[in-house]
């Protein structure tokens, strides 16, 4: 039975049986590239549009944002990436526990669109993984491989674990201990090939990366981290928000902000760079934050728990000086 | 026209955010002891260090300041006794990451002076004063798109 | 509209001689919203001040800024200036021209500008100023006192004298505390139940004082003046008002295999039992662990013979509520058990004791009837090795405390001095890292130690203690001799390091009261305000606070009972008007905030919120302003900005950078 297939026979269950109202996963959309979350209500749903497959990249916990169990229990199908998201938001209060039933289900491996489309692939009708991580492309014109790299979403190369925080139940066990997994040499490698510059060459970076951002907001709106109930950058009373002026604060520091207000809870699903529509590596600010804090203050991982606690909420005494702390954390 | 250019070099504007109970207070020493620092340095008052949001500093560069500090009570003195732990650790995480923006590590300091520090708060001032004249004028922040 | 009025001092020459005051004055009243402005030779005297207040009341201003000395000097004169003209006292901002500009500064175009800039940022801050009312909070006349040792009795004694209501409540069966235990006391070697005692019944007697024994604190909510406490008070299975206390249920009671808590388990005690003669109350317990009719349902002895009918197998726990002003913390110590100290084999041999148990073995009332004899042949000791800072000065490795337990240096000295007393030709040895003794007439007593009982202070820790036959193998090292040394020693004393009683990270939890991470309870200053806790209302008395010793434990004791007595003293309180306060709505409920602040002055309630246009309920921060010191450090936190704080907005400190930086 392939994965796809277990899972809705596991969601259809949950859903005779009453212990759900509704499941949150993906629908089918117009090709096989273009699934989207989705809400099904009703067993018929989802044997008519239910689908999962490398292309479900969204990170569904954030479509969470702001339900309680008086909602109605919804199953979510939730990703490793997901569950430490949406731990981060139970720890944070902006979803009830009891308005979910997590079943655990293994992360396909996302594939990067852009990076197909790049490829000159088109007509996609089927994916999968063969061994030794080649991807395989079932399209209308014939096969296509490629190397993973040059076909999997960036979010998914810098990959931090495949074990769950949070569960009802997880449809596959995971391989290997909980939270033991190796270190992903590729997670921090952007972030240090940056530190390796000179501020200038720094600075030249960014500002060729942030002068594309058009405000869209897209990265936001798939953070379940950067989730409030009103951005203090749509709030006129917060002297930051966004005016005609064309020296507007909001504009310009808006990603750095960002960065900070998520700092210390963003659990790094990759979300804010896979929803930019122009591709900027909005990941390299928070994972920069998250580099410093592992060296700085020892490892952590936001939405390893649920008790909210973040390295940002706490301290020790025994804290390094700023000035000592930066040279470590950039590691030199 | 070359004189006002090198004006410009030797004038950097510093914002100092110290804290009311000790770091404020050091600089009213060093005032009360006569003892010099640049004028370019501006002092804003805040109740603690950990009031100091980073929106501030951002918005100081985004502005024109050539440097920031933030000045606290020094660990284990703190008038409310944790919110310089908190500052040190937010101040730590933000000056990296704008280093890492291409805003000197140089530009900015966090330094602890207790209200019987008139001479420090006065030595630290020059000094950080110095070390921002010497880099130039920064990478303007506002440009950054 | 703004209408505010600048006024510039001189100072007489200490601003005027190297800032242009009157160009300052001049330029500053043009700004937007300046609508007066003046310079004046001294603007703290009463001739300025008068200037302030005409001005206020003839240019109708709407809030003021003084260019001139710290705030920190005269920001609180220029407050009731304006107060006393009609303006509310937190429409005033200080520019700082003197200590941070005139004095500082040589040349005198620099200093004008910087003086501009100020007088700018201080304009800038000003209009978004609003109007603040200090608030009033109601003190409740009553006392919570956690911890019925010295420490707690001295300071509800203290409170109860001063005329105040106050609840001990004490964990135990008995108040008394570690003191009881003792045998004789440093310097002076009196007797402890001697001077403790008589604390203990004063207490008792005393009309403002409620003794609540074997009863715990369950929770506590409310703030400074106004804390409510849920106080479990456990069944003791003995009706308290009833019992006469004549004992006879103790000694008819079958089962007696338990161990005495009070005599370190160097005794057995029966199930039914009054730790010890002075208890207070004098009024048994019920061990449920250990009564054969708890177990098995059978006997019922103390029953049938108790003449007062006070034994209440049915007796249940009471749980009550009371509001309290002040609440004193002195829940005090424990010694750390030896068992991590394998080296020693003090869970093996019961010739190894602690120093606790020693001070048992030579009390007249201790399992010995203070004949020193060792525990496991009752043979009077001849040598006695003792080993002081077991578990203190000893971080890291071992699981040991960091810190310097303080008193062992001291009574390890006494130890030595008894043993010599009570066996002139024993031999006493003492292994020591440092010996610290200061305090009154202290180093003179440990020198006595040395000079007069000939006790061998050795510099060096034990490393292995090895029963053999029936003498201990010590081996140790002297370090000032630089060699190994064996003793074979009758008797091994372990000075263990002191740390904070069990349950004090539970109160402290419930206080939200700050911790040190060795649990000791933080003070709010550790040099200016040694006896209160960061968090208002709550007073540090006792080693709950740090090692000490009796005498600074009654000193503590004392101060923190006057800095409740100054609480339960006023009627209201006036709360600082510059706090958080959290903007309804834009709130995400997070707790981001509650976790970073150090009084616990943020709280969550489920509120009626407006969002997309619709009534919903959600979690709101809610801040106390009673508790609320000011900081800010919530504000930080805070992503959507919800929370700011009144008198330094983030709105008005942008301002403030924006005027600089213009």
């Amino acid at each position: 039975m392939s994965i796809q297939d277990k899972i809705l026979a596991r969601a259809k269950e949950l859903m005779a049986d009453g212990t759900v109202t509704s499941v949150l996963g993906w629908k089918k959309g117009e090709t096989y590239t273009d699934p989207s979350p989705a809400f099904f209500n009703s067993v018929e749903e989802l044997e008519r549009d239910f689908t999962f497959n490398h292309f479900c990249g969204q990170n569904l916990s954030r479509l969470l944002n702001g339900r309680k169990a008086e909602d109605g229990k919804v199953l979510m199908l939730c990703k490793p990436c997901d569950a430490f998201s949406l731990n981060q938001m139970l720890g944070q209060h902006r979803v009830e526990r009891d308005a979910v039933y997590v079943l655990g289900i293994p992360s396909p491996t996302i594939l990067d669109v852009d990076k197909l489309r790049a490829a000159g692939v088109k007509g996609i009708r089927g994916s999968r993984f063969a061994r030794g991580g080649e991807v395989v492309l079932d399209t209308i014109y014939g096969e296509r491989r490629l190397a993973g790299k040059d076909a999997v979403l960036e979010k998914c190369l810098a990959c931090k674990t495949h074990q769950f925080p949070i569960y009802d139940e997880v449809l596959v066990k995971p391989k290997g201990e909980e939270h033991a997994e190796p270190e992903n040499p590729y997670r921090f490698a952007g972030v240090e090939e940056l530190e390796s510059m000179t501020p200038d060459e720094r600075f030249a970076f960014w500002q060729s990366q942030l002068k594309r951002c058009i405000r869209c907001n897209a990265c936001r709106n798939a953070c379940p981290v950067c989730s409030c109930v009103k951005c203090v950058f749509d709030n006129p009373g917060s002297e930051v928000a966004g005016k005609s002026n064309i020296d507007a604060f909001d504009d310009k520091l808006f990603h750095i902000i960002r960065a900070f207000h998520v700092a210390g809870r963003c659990t790094d699903c990759g979300e804010c760079s896979r929803a930019c529509p122009e591709g900027i590596p909005l990941h390299l600010l928070n994972r920069k934050f998250i580099k410093d804090i592992n060296r700085i203050y020892g490892p952590f991982q936001a939405g390893a728990s649920d008790d909210g606690v973040s390295p940002l909420t706490e301290y020790n005494t025994e804290d390094m000086e700023p000035g000592e702390a930066i040279l470590k954390g950039s590691g030199s | 026209m070359s004189i006002a250019n090198e004006d410009v070099k030797t004038k950097p504007l510093i914002v100092a955010f110290c804290c009311n109970w000790c770091s404020y207070a050091g600089a009213d020493l060093a005032g009360t002891s006569r003892l010099s620092y640049p004028a370019d340095v501006k002092i804003i008052r805040v109740p603690c260090s950990c009031r100091v949001n980073p929106m501030f500093i951002l918005r100081a560069f985004q502005r024109g300041a050539d440097g920031v500090i933030i000045a606290g009570c020094h660990p284990g003195d703190c008038h409310y006794t944790s919110g310089n732990y908190f500052a040190r650790r937010r101040m730590s995480l933000l000056f990296s990451m704008l280093d890492y923006l291409g805003i000197e590590r140089q530009r900015t300091r966090v330094e602890w002076i207790s209200a019987a520090e008139g001479s420090k708060f006065a030595k630290t001032m020059s000094e950080f004063a110095e070390q921002v004249a010497a880099l130039g004028k920064p990478n303007h922040l506002g440009e950054l798109r | 509209m703004h209408r505010i009025g600048v006024f510039v001092c001189w100072c007489g020459s200490n601003i005027a001689a190297t800032v242009d005051v009157k160009a300052v004055a001049e330029t500053l009243g043009k700004e937007p919203g300046v609508v007066f402005s003046m310079d004046y030779q001294y603007m703290c005297s009463e001739g300025g001040q008068s200037a302030i207040r005409s001005a206020i009341k003839e240019h109708e201003l709407t809030g003021i800024v003084v260019a001139s000395c710290s705030p920190r000097m005269h920001e609180n004169t220029f407050r009731k200036a304006a107060a006393g003209a009609g303006l509310n006292p937190f429409m005033v901002e200080i520019a700082n021209i003197r200590e941070q500009c005139s004095w500082i500064h040589r040349d005198k175009t620099d200093a004008t500008e910087k003086a501009l800039i100020l007088g700018r940022a201080a304009i800038a801050k000003l209009m978004l100023n609003t109007p603040l009312q200090a608030g009033e909070s109601k003190v409740v006349k009553r006392a919570l006192v956690i911890g019925g040792g010295i420490a707690g009795l001295q300071t509800a004694l203290d409170i109860a004298d001063a005329g105040f209501k106050v609840d001990v409540v004490e964990r135990k069966p008995t108040i008394g505390g570690k003191m009881a235990q003792l045998d004789k006391t440093f310097p002076t070697l009196d007797c402890a139940a001697c001077i403790l005692t008589p604390k203990m019944v004063e207490a008792a007697q005393h009309e403002n004082i409620t003794l609540h024994t074997y009863s715990q604190v369950e929770a506590v909510s409310g703030f400074v003046g106004n804390f409510t406490a849920t106080i479990r008070k456990k069944a003791r299975y003995v009706d308290e008002k009833a019992c006469t206390g004549c004992g006879d249920c103790m000694a008819k009671c079958p089962s007696k295999k338990a161990k005495s808590e009070f005599d370190q388990g160097l005794k057995n005690r029966p199930a039914i039992y009054i730790p010890f003669a002075q208890a207070i109350p004098n009024v048994p317990v019920i061990d449920t662990t250990e009564c054969i009719k708890f177990k098995t349902g059978k006997c019922g002895i103390c029953q049938k013979i108790c003449q007062a009918k006070a034994v209440d197998y049915e007796q249940q726990d009471t749980v009550f509520e009371e509001s309290y002003g002040a609440i004193i913390v002195a829940t005090g110590f424990d010694t750390m058990s030896p068992d991590k100290y394998g080296e020693y084999h003090y869970e093996e041999y019961p010739d190894v004791i602690t120093s606790l148990e020693f001070e048992r073995l030579c009390n007249a009332a201790g399992p010995t009837g203070g004949h020193l004899v060792r525990p496991s042949d009752h043979k009077e000791p001849k040598k006695v090795v003792f080993v002081q800072c077991v578990g203190s000065r000893n971080g890291g490795d071992c699981d040991g405390k960091t810190y310097c337990s303080k008193i062992c240096c001291m009574y390890t000295a006494k130890h030595a001095m008894l043993t010599r007393e009570k066996y002139p030709d024993s031999e006493v040895y003492v292994f020591y890292i440092d010996v610290r003794t200061p305090g009154k007439n202290f180093d003179e007593f440990q020198r006595r130690a040395i000079e007069q009982y000939d006790v061998h202070y050795i510099k060096g820790m034990v490393g292995q203690v090895e029963q053999n036959g029936d003498t201990l193998s010590v081996q140790a090292s002297d370090l000032l001799n630089d060699k190994q040394i064996m003793l074979d020693a009758d008797l091994v004393v372990l000075a263990m390091a002191v740390q904070p009683e069990e349950g004090a990270r539970a109160i402290g939890t419930m206080l939200t009261a700050s911790m040190d991470t060795n649990d000791f309870f933080t003070e709010a200053h550790p040099k200016l305000r040694p006896v209160e806790s960061p968090t208002a209302g709550i007073f540090l008395s006792g080693l709950c606070q740090g090692p000490k010793d009796i005498p600074e434990t009654v000193a503590q004791a004392g101060a923190a009972a006057s800095k409740a007595i100054g609480l339960l003293a006023k009627d209201h309180l006036v709360t600082n008007p510059c706090v958080a306060g959290s903007a309804n709505s834009l709130c995400n409920g997070c707790s981001m905030c509650e976790n970073v602040c150090p009084y616990g002055a943020i709280g969550y309630e489920d509120q009626q919120v407006v969002r997309d246009g619709k009534r919903v309920m959600a979690r709101q921060a809610v801040v106390n302003e009673a508790v609320c010191q000011g900081c800010g450090a919530c504000t930080v936190t805070c992503p959507s900005g919800a929370m700011d704080l009144k008198g330094f907005s983030t709105r008005q400190i942008l301002a403030e950078v924006d005027a600089i930086c213009r």
